[in-house]
């Protein structure tokens, strides 16, 4: 069995179903949309805010402030890719079609990982540049220091968002359940104990906590974060290789279906 | 070929397919009958490499399935036609699995005319009827031209026509030199395409018998007789050397083909008859009666035979 040919094969699955182009659409929209409206109403409220605050404002990551919610459909998009199998029955008949179970779920991940990665560069570049046109005078440039790593890192981050919940997703095989733990952690659970002081030491340990560290290119105003912006992005990898790594597990252990 | 060799599955306590020992040759249309429950579609699951034994072997010829390059040109199967993506169309469907297999592209518009699904290769799967889910499925077993088919319940839920065209498809396969082994829990469905049979019940092998064999066995023909002069009759019966048993209602039956030797008889003796009926026990009959046996044994859970035994038992019936 080559992994060309079911690369081939997992290619021409995905382009073949309407869940792919309205989730990455979807992701890509919401973040611009929402990245550009915080960096306009930010500037316009620029002259009100305290010291302390402007001292460690970041151009950078208020333009990828729209991420928070274009995750949310970048999740969808991992889970959404991987459950169909499961939820169609299709598992069967792909499995009976590429009985090496480990090339059959690294293929698709591959494949699906590739187009999360485009889509991502896109729409983080997008984001940074309409959030700065929005931000006018506050903004900084591309050629700043730390700068490229950040908008780089932000493709990357929403790459890894996509790719963790692939795993997850081979873990749980139903796309309800997948979704039904990632959005709320993701979007509420994650936030939250990254922010209260009696979680935080953990909190940051999270995926999402952890891998936005990149983005930042000025660091928050007494922040000790105990990991820079690669090493962040280090940690949410090594989530994303337990995530994948369990669903393979799974997936060679189980009886398909 | 196939060969299942002790094969079991368990979920539990519960035991779905046990110690199945049997081969399916090539050739020929082999039907594989079983009540429903019975562990067909598990077998089936487990032929593919998609459900893993819990002991025993399977192999197509003489590799296991995941050790086959490019398996859907070995064996192709449809096991359940729903297993699509809805929102996938037919065409893109055969494409991917045509693709992941090495198989060129323009034999997907081949399957498709073959199952007769061209005029709606680009729609969704999700409006296709149950036939028409049933034919696609079909397509997709053909798509790498295997020597071996596998259908699971092919025929369940079409209308007779779809069930007209499966029977004709799975007999043209054969003719062309192909194993075809195909499951149903009907009877008559199997008399008429099959030529090799493996009956299983509880998931043990209950009959491994070419058809031919099988309804010889099975397809008992007798003579029903009533008649007042009963007694008188019999006797008449015995001195030409034929054995009448008494059947219910007090009928009398003679095993064979003998109604019109004993009508004659009946005449020279001057007997009134009220009936004098050549009957043949149907094959649906024989395979209910080799089931029930597998199902009381289950429900009484007698000491544990071989399976083997159950067969034989029925032979000697």
């Amino acid at each position: 069995m080559a992994a060309v040919q079911v690369i081939r094969s997992e290619w021409t699955k995905i382009r073949s179903v309407a869940s792919t182009v309205w989730t990455l659409s979807l992701a890509v929209v919401v973040t611009l949309a929402l990245g550009m409206l915080i960096s306009a109403l930010t500037r316009s409220q620029y002259g009100g805010m305290p010291l302390r605050e402007r001292l460690s404002f970041d151009p950078t990551v208020i333009s990828f402030a729209g991420m928070t919610l274009g995750q949310l459909a970048m999740i969808v998009f991992g889970v959404l890719v991987v459950s169909n199998e499961y939820s169609t029955g299709m598992i069967r008949v792909s499995l009976a079609a590429v009985p090496q179970r480990g090339t059959f779920l690294f293929s698709k991940i591959a494949v699906a990982g590739a187009l999360a990665l485009v889509v991502g560069m896109v729409t983080s570049f997008a984001a940074f540049f309409l959030g700065q046109a929005m931000l006018g005078s506050l903004g900084t440039r591309i050629g700043d220091p730390g700068v490229l790593r950040a908008v780089v890192g932000g493709g990357l981050y929403m790459t890894l968002i996509a790719l963790f919940s692939m795993g997850v997703a081979a873990m749980l095989r139903s796309p309800m359940l997948s979704l039904g733990i990632l959005m709320p952690f993701f979007f509420l659970i994650s936030n939250i104990l990254g922010n209260v002081d009696a979680t935080k030491r953990i909190g940051r340990f999270l995926p999402d906590q952890a891998g936005s560290r990149i983005m930042q290119v000025v660091p928050r105003f007494g922040d000790d974060t105990p990991y820079g912006p690669w090493g962040g992005l280090g940690i949410m990898a090594l989530w994303v290789i337990a995530a994948l790594a369990g669903g393979y597990a799974l997936l060679k252990r189980r009886d398909a279906q | 070929m196939i060969e299942l060799e002790g094969l079991t599955k368990r979920y539990g306590d519960t035991v779905a397919v046990d110690r199945l020992t049997f081969t399916v040759r090539p050739g020929v249309v082999t039907g594989f009958l079983g009540p429903n429950g019975a562990g067909k579609s598990t077998t089936m699951r487990m032929i593919l490499g998609l459900d893993h034994p819990t002991a025993g072997d399977v192999r197509i010829d003489g590799r296991h399935y995941d050790r086959l390059k490019d398996p859907l040109t070995y064996i192709g199967a449809l096991l359940d036609a729903k297993a699509v993506h809805g929102g996938r169309s037919a065409y893109n469907h055969l494409l991917c699995l045509a693709q992941s297999n090495g198989i060129p592209e323009r034999r997907v518009a081949e399957v498709l005319d073959t199952v007769g699904l061209t005029s709606v290769a680009r729609k969704k799967a999700k409006g296709f009827s149950l036939g028409m889910g049933q034919r696609l499925g079909i397509a997709g077993a053909l798509l790498g031209d295997p020597r071996i088919l596998m259908f699971d319940e092919p025929v369940n839920g079409l209308d007779p026509e779809g069930i007209h065209w499966i029977r004709t498809l799975m007999k043209s396969l054969a003719a062309q030199g192909r194993t075809v082994f195909v499951s149903s829990h009907l009877m008559s469905e199997m008399a008429l395409t099959a030529e090799h049979l493996v009956v299983i019940g509880q998931g043990r092998l209950l009959a491994d018998t070419s058809m031919a064999d099988f309804i010889r066995q099975n397809s008992r023909s007798y003579v029903r007789i009533r008649s007042p002069q009963r007694e008188r009759l019999l006797d008449v019966l015995h001195e030409a050397g034929i054995t009448a048993v008494q059947a219910g209602g007090g009928a009398l039956e003679v095993e064979g083909d003998k109604a019109e030797r004993i009508g004659e008889l009946a005449a020279r003796s001057g007997f009134v008859l009220h009936e004098l009926s050549p009957r043949q026990a149907s094959l649906e009959e024989a395979f209910m009666r080799l089931t029930a046996d597998a199902v009381e044994y289950h429900a009484h859970s007698r000491p544990d035979p071989a399976p083997q035994d159950w067969g034989a038992g029925w032979k000697g019936a």
